[in-house]
């Protein structure tokens, strides 16, 4: 590994930081409400399993690391970012809502005719860079942009939010391969590592392991951390790998801060019900609580 | 007149190569995109030229072609040429799901169509592109008919805000065009007028047919030839004028029959209620036998000789 992760463990940068991850908690845990409340709000049902699993992930990236303008959308140079797991897409628009690409009253049209607030990621949405839903193409696309910034000497980041089902595709092991062999260095890809797929845990599906030494023999700096942990994904984000594209296996619970749900298959894709919601948002007071 | 024309004798994707590489001279946004084979999609030049606008995905199409709508999302014009089985088939999804939803500019110009791979069989034969293609929203879809209208063609849809798949030959194709005149988008142009039966084709059957045309001449039979380079947008009007004056209809491409310009013509028939006879010659809903791709043509009836006999049958059925 070419990148050595001096201060990874420095307690007194972890103290300095206190406050930056106490303001990001905050709003992973404001995120968790409004994704509980639309999965009660929407009978129909929503992603609710993987879009509580990408809660830590998805405010860190979009409230601390990316460089990102709302009130500009087609900034020429902020970061991109793909969320190629596109059924993750009820927590995309969560995220961008909060960060005022939209007001959250338009949410309402959610899977509606002619509303492209829908079950995946649509780049008709102000914030959403590519339309996703079929798996194994976020990936590729921003291989694409990341060649093309090298081309124009420009230096935004592009990020793909991946899925561990999501990487039984192969067309990802063709990404995987070019970004490393094109030194895509300002390439940054987060797998969401849940551990289950639609119907069943990744382990019984299709065995993904070892994936660490998998990605790392594609040329790929990696690290593992704690999905749900602020901190662990700050530092990791910070990381700078010399010449190569970094991949963040971020461990994470579907489901998670829904009881009945968390780590369980059936939390892909559901509505929930009064009580659920009721309980789950009690959690999160009670969370929230705990940080004042 | 010959010696101003460049591309005459030239087959189609030679003809791509030099106009591609006169295109990127005066536009650095453009850039070049395949999988292993830069030499066979005529990018060689090009990429010794500018290197850092060139990129081998390795054989890897799915990746390649997601790749270029990143490329386009940042401004790019990227041509990606390969084989066309391994675009149209093997990197479909990535085709109509990234580049053509959002509309993106990506230029998809593919070599070694129809069965102009022919020795190298069914694994390399492209017969179902043009249907898939004409099914998927926001695609144009063009086949020039040889080198010269291969030039026409990239100007034709220079302009185009949308995706494009230009599907060009391996071999070099009989001449259509021996001077370089213009396509016009969507519009196909009429090269030979006759009373008796419109025939209309698109890419290398274009040059067959008019060479069919001319021994239907010598037995008093008067083809009018229609190259329908724009299978999407199709030129319904010129179907439905050339058709209505001839009421007989031959269709000639180098295309599974089902789904492909035949079919096309025949929705417009239908649709419009014209009087009007078709006979579609195509490649039967079989898989390809692999052989040298004269004999193939022959074979499958899509050669002069084929058209011809195809021609006197549509002519017998409606007598």
């Amino acid at each position: 590994m070419i990148w050595v992760p001096s201060h990874f463990i420095d307690k007194d940068l972890l103290m300095k930081n206190k406050n930056r991850i106490i303001r990001l908690q905050k709003k992973a845990l404001e995120y968790r409400k409004h994704l509980i409340q639309l999965a009660h709000s929407h009978s129909f049902g929503v992603h609710i399993g993987g879009g509580l699993s990408l809660a830590e992930i998805l405010t860190t990236l979009y409230f601390e690391v990316a460089n990102l303008d709302s009130g500009n959308p087609d900034w020429k140079d902020r970061d991109r970012i793909i969320l190629s797991k596109g059924h993750g897409n009820i927590g995309l628009l969560t995220i961008l809502a909060m960060k005022g690409y939209f007001p959250f009253s338009e949410m309402q049209s959610f899977n509606q005719l002619e509303s492209f607030y829908s079950m995946h990621a649509d780049a008709h949405i102000l914030g959403v860079e590519h339309s996703a839903g079929s798996l194994g193409h976020g990936l590729s696309v921003a291989v694409g942009m990341a060649l093309a910034a090298g081309l124009d000497q420009k230096d935004w980041n592009v990020y793909c939010i991946l899925g561990d089902g999501e990487i039984m595709e192969g067309s990802n092991w063709e990404a995987l391969m070019s970004a490393s062999h094109f030194k895509l260095k300002k390439l940054t890809a987060i797998i969401d590592r849940n551990h289950l797929s639609q119907e069943g845990t990744t382990t019984e599906t299709m065995g993904l392991e070892p994936l660490v030494k998998k990605i790392e023999n594609f040329g790929w700096f990696v690290e593992e951390v704690d999905g749900h942990n602020i901190s662990e994904l700050l530092q990791v984000f910070d990381a700078e790998p010399i010449g190569q594209p970094k991949m963040i296996i971020a461990n994470t619970i579907k489901g998670r801060g829904v009881e009945s749900l968390a780590n369980k298959t059936k939390s892909h894709f559901n509505h929930l019900d009064e009580n659920q919601a009721r309980l789950a948002l009690e959690d999160i007071e009670k969370e929230l609580m705990s940080l004042q | 007149m010959k010696s101003t024309n460049p591309f005459l004798g030239k087959s189609s994707r030679d003809a791509y190569g030099m106009v591609f590489y006169d295109l990127a001279k005066d536009n650095d946004r453009i850039v070049a995109l395949t999988a292993d084979v830069p030499g066979s999609v005529r990018f060689n030049k090009f990429r010794e030229s500018w290197p850092e606008r060139f990129f081998n995905f390795g054989i890897a199409e799915q990746n390649m072609m997601g790749a270029a709508a990143g490329f386009a999302r940042e401004g790019k014009l990227p041509f990606v040429s390969v084989y066309a089985i391994f675009a149209a088939l093997r990197a479909i999804e990535q085709l109509r799901t990234d580049i053509a939803y959002p509309n993106l500019p990506v230029r998809i110009c593919v070599t070694h169509s129809g069965i102009s791979l022919g020795p190298a069989g069914p694994s390399h034969h492209t017969l179902e592109d043009i249907s898939i293609l004409r099914s998927i929203p926001n695609m144009t879809v063009i086949a020039p008919a040889d080198g010269t209208s291969t030039a026409m063609a990239m100007s034709a849809i220079q302009e185009h805000p949308g995706p494009v798949y230009m599907r060009l030959n391996r071999a070099v194709e009989q001449t259509a065009y021996e001077t370089i005149s213009k396509y016009s988008y969507g519009k196909a142009n009429l090269l030979r007028k006759g009373a008796d039966l419109t025939i209309i084709a698109y890419g290398a059957s274009v040059g067959n047919a008019l060479l069919a045309a001319e021994k239907l001449q010598e037995d008093g039979i008067q083809a009018s030839v229609l190259d329908m380079a724009f299978i999407k947008p199709i030129d319904r009007n010129a179907i439905i004028e050339n058709g209505s004056k001839t009421g007989k209809i031959l269709t000639v491409e180098e295309q599974n029959i089902i789904g492909g310009l035949g079919s096309a013509v025949a929705e417009v028939i239908a649709e419009n209620n014209l009087n009007a006879i078709l006979r579609r010659v195509g490649i039967p809903d079989e898989f390809t036998l692999a052989g040298p791709y004269s004999e193939l043509q022959a074979y499958y009836s899509i050669d002069p000789k084929g058209i011809v006999r195809e021609a006197l049958n549509l002519l017998d059925q409606t007598s």
